[in-house]
């Protein structure tokens, strides 16, 4: 049975990390038209993100895939359950994902504004569904024996909606630290100004989706039968302070790693609270998709273990490199040389 | 229409786009390598303005095929449902491995590749084009072994409701799979090829720069013919694996209803499923479809009617695609033996009418990528995993026809407006040609008046 506590444990880690990097380019994408005053810090901003949303973008695929393979049943019941969610935040990702490559092909200003459109709508949208989706997986699922019992609606209730604001605050502040660390003068005061304005609203987002989980989810039982696990929501709380104190202190890349810390460790208090689950039914547990019920044979799963074991640390090696190659910030005189590639 | 057949119809929608894309992307970005490292040897700056020229439409390109890729790996859990829950937990390994290996590769390298220009050392640069080519063609390799276990399934036993992996080793190394990889790439190669030599041979029409089009022309047939050539041997090991694995499938190729000993390929017939026969058949080349399903003249093929009719794949389809992509394919080599002929003879530029067929050829390997898949997957019906899982059973069951209809809508929309503005950039930036790359200052937007 370990190989299935492995493999949740591999899952979580896969989706923390997926909004760890995906929730910065995700958040410049949001934030934008709004700090970007200009064309050129328009094209600034989305700059910063530009070598490395491709990349941070693939932990989504990798964590699909591995839900595919190492829980198939859940795989297969939770997209089609959220159908509709899932659907509009593919389509959201498409349109992001052009934008970046075509924004900046044709010179003209309503081909911009096309662009500009889709790449603020094909950020917004996943950034607050996914926080929606994950909302409604820690509340349970209406699901029994004859299938799913909700739809679209159902998944906007008052929690829902909730994980979705905390998703998006957490995204915000996220990308506004990392334009405070990317950028400089002008932009870069402006993004830490929204930083540490930002943080009260997602201070009382975390509180309140703190609070309501324990009326509204089941995930605090794990805790209080293994009290050592709130070291994990500890984490997150010391992590958010002390990014105020750092974004006050005007050390953005060490506020920006507080902010890595803290999605890392909100993502899993809902995962360390979800287990064994990993879609509660919320009619009768007997249906729920657990890591036991749901998952792959033995054998593929330590196919699995061995490639995941090899390659994702040579994905780590050079991604890691990717950000050391792009860690200066991004300036006026690097776009205007027309050789350096940038959007 | 009922929800199975808008699944089917979005899923063979959204996969025929997205392989409109994915084709360009495997041979272009080993052009583009090619010509990247050609600069890195040799210190040839001409190069350098190709790989960045040529770069540019890769680049275009490749954006939607990455995007329209990820949609392919979620419809398996919102439409086929039941299809992921009876085969996840062999098809889920490839499509995992595929996005830890392949996709972190190509899209990591991609991103240094763009801005990496002047942040890393020309060779490493090199070098991360190549990544991001491996990465293209080992995604191919894993999407096409989970393909080929849809149509030859081994290494797998049914336990628990479920086909579940016993044999990685036999997933991996069949040789369905490997034939079905290689015969796919190369068929991508030959439209980054043609793609090439199609917009080389226009700017060589209208005296364009010259050099730098019958360079890149010169690189392009080179490619083109190694890839034909490979084609061939390829292609008929694959035939051999379908004629062995998937005799339906091979039967409806060649339109054969009656099993027979030393069966010949009729070069042009006209099935009629009704009758279960051919209304006409002309030219017959005796034994050929012998020697092509076994390698021996004597060997026996099995016709349709050894199948129950709701067993057999839709058959003038099938007939009709395969028919043509062979046709193609032969056009193809005719075609890239010429342009490697001439450019190595240096009398390209004189060929007029050479260069108008090359230029009007450019859909064509595109059109012959869409005939394959036609074949592979139309040729598979009624089984979603051949002799396993039939399609009508794989669907999800919690979806309404109405669910269906509206993604299918959204994706024929949404998919179409992209299409017309990725069409509209890759002829845009081919037209212009590399205006800038050779420090011409031109307004962007505007097309360079020839």
């Amino acid at each position: 049975m370990e190989l299935q506590m492995l493999w949740f444990g591999l899952w979580g880690l896969l989706w923390a990390v997926y909004f760890m990097l995906d929730g910065f380019d995700l958040g410049v994408g949001i934030l934008a038209p709004f700090i970007g005053k200009s064309e050129m810090e328009k094209r600034i901003l989305i700059n910063t993100v530009g070598p490395v949303w491709d990349g941070n973008e693939v932990w989504l695929l990798a964590a699909g895939g591995v839900t595919f393979a190492a829980f198939p049943t859940t795989y297969a019941y939770m997209f089609s359950y959220l159908y509709a969610p899932l659907l509009i935040i593919l389509f959201a990702l498409i349109g992001r994902g052009v934008s970046f490559e075509f924004r900046g092909k044709v010179d003209s200003d309503s081909w911009r504004k096309t662009w500009d459109i889709a790449l603020f709508l094909g950020s917004l949208v996943p950034a607050l569904l996914f926080g929606v989706a994950f909302g409604n997986i820690f509340q349970g699922l209406p699901m029994d024996a004859q299938g799913y019992h909700g739809s679209l609606l159902t998944l906007l209730n008052p929690y829902g909606l909730l994980a979705g604001s905390l998703f998006l605050l957490l995204f915000l502040e996220h990308a506004a630290i990392w334009v405070s660390v990317k950028t400089e003068g002008e932009l870069e005061a402006r993004a830490r100004a929204l930083a540490a304005k930002l943080w009260w609203l997602l201070l009382l987002a975390a509180a309140g989706f703190l609070v309501l989980t324990a009326f509204a989810t089941k995930l605090y039982i794990n805790f209080m039968s293994s009290p050592a696990c709130f070291a994990v929501p500890a984490a997150a709380v010391i992590a958010l302070l002390g990014m105020k104190m750092l974004i006050s202190g005007k050390k953005s890349v060490a506020a920006f790693f507080s902010s890595c810390v803290t999605i890392v460790t909100v993502t899993f208090t809902g995962v360390i609270g979800l287990f064994p689950n990993l879609i509660p039914s919320s009619l009768d547990p007997r249906y729920s998709l657990t890591a036991f019920n749901s998952s792959a044979s033995q054998y593929t799963l330590k196919i699995m273990t061995l490639v995941v074991a090899i390659f994702i640390p040579i994905v780590i090696a050079y991604q890691v490199w990717t950000y050391i190659i792009f860690k200066h910030p991004v300036t006026e005189k690097d776009l205007s040389d027309p050789d350096s590639g940038a959007y | 229409m009922d929800a199975l057949l808008l699944a089917r119809l979005q899923f063979a929608i959204t996969a025929m786009f997205h392989f409109l894309f994915v084709p360009l992307t495997l041979g272009i970005s080993i052009i583009v390598a090619v010509m990247e490292t050609l600069y890195v040897k040799t210190g040839n700056v001409q190069y350098l303005k190709m790989t960045k020229f040529w770069g540019k439409l890769f680049l275009i390109n490749f954006a939607l095929g990455v995007v329209t890729g990820i949609t392919l790996e979620f419809q398996f859990g919102t439409n086929w449902a039941e299809y992921a829950r009876y085969v996840g937990d062999i098809f889920g390994a490839p499509l995992a491995i595929e996005a830890s290996v392949a996709f972190f590769l190509e899209s990591t390298f991609m991103g240094i590749w763009i801005f990496g220009w002047k942040r890393i050392s020309k060779k490493a640069h090199a070098v991360a084009v190549w990544m991001v080519a491996a990465g293209t063609s080992l995604s191919a390799l894993w999407i096409l072994t989970a393909n080929a276990w849809m149509q030859h399934p081994v290494g797998y036993v049914i336990n628990n409701g479920r086909a579940e992996l016993v044999d990685f080793a036999a997933v991996a190394l069949s040789g369905y799979a490997w034939s079905k990889f290689l015969h796919t790439v190369l068929g991508g190669y030959l439209v980054g090829a043609f793609f090439v030599m199609g917009v080389s041979a226009y700017h060589i029409l209208k005296n364009n720069f010259l050099d730098f089009f019958k360079k890149s022309f010169r690189i392009a047939a080179a490619f083109a013919l190694m890839s034909c050539l490979a084609e061939v041997a390829v292609g008929d090991w694959h035939a051999r694996e379908v004629a062995r694995t998937q005799p339906t499938k091979f039967a409806a190729m060649e339109t054969i209803w009656e099993t027979r000993q030393g069966a010949p390929i009729y070069i042009f017939a006209i099935p009629d499923e009704a009758t279960e026969r051919n209304t006409m058949e002309i030219l017959p080349v005796p034994n050929m479809l012998s020697i092509l399903a076994e390698h021996d003249p004597h060997a026996t093929v099995q016709g349709l009617k050894d199948f129950p009719v709701s067993e057999r794949p839709p058959v003038t389809l099938t007939f009709v695609s395969f028919r043509l992509m062979v046709g193609l394919t032969t056009l193809f080599i005719l075609l890239s033996v010429s342009g490697y002929v001439f450019s190595r003879k240096e009398t390209l530029e004189k060929k007029t009418w050479f260069l108008k067929i090359m230029v009007f050829s450019m859909p064509l390997p595109y059109l012959a990528c869409q005939l394959g898949w036609l074949v592979a997957e139309v040729g598979r019906q009624p089984w979603i995993v051949y002799g396993l899982m039939k399609t009508s059973d794989a669907v999800s069951k919690n979806i309404t026809a109405g669910q269906a209809a509206a993604s299918l809508a959204g994706f024929a929309i949404f998919y179409g407006l992209l299409a017309v503005a990725d069409i509209y950039l890759l002829v845009k930036f081919s037209k212009n040609g590399p205006a800038e790359e050779m420090g011409h200052s031109m307004p962007s937007g505007r097309t360079i008046p020839l």
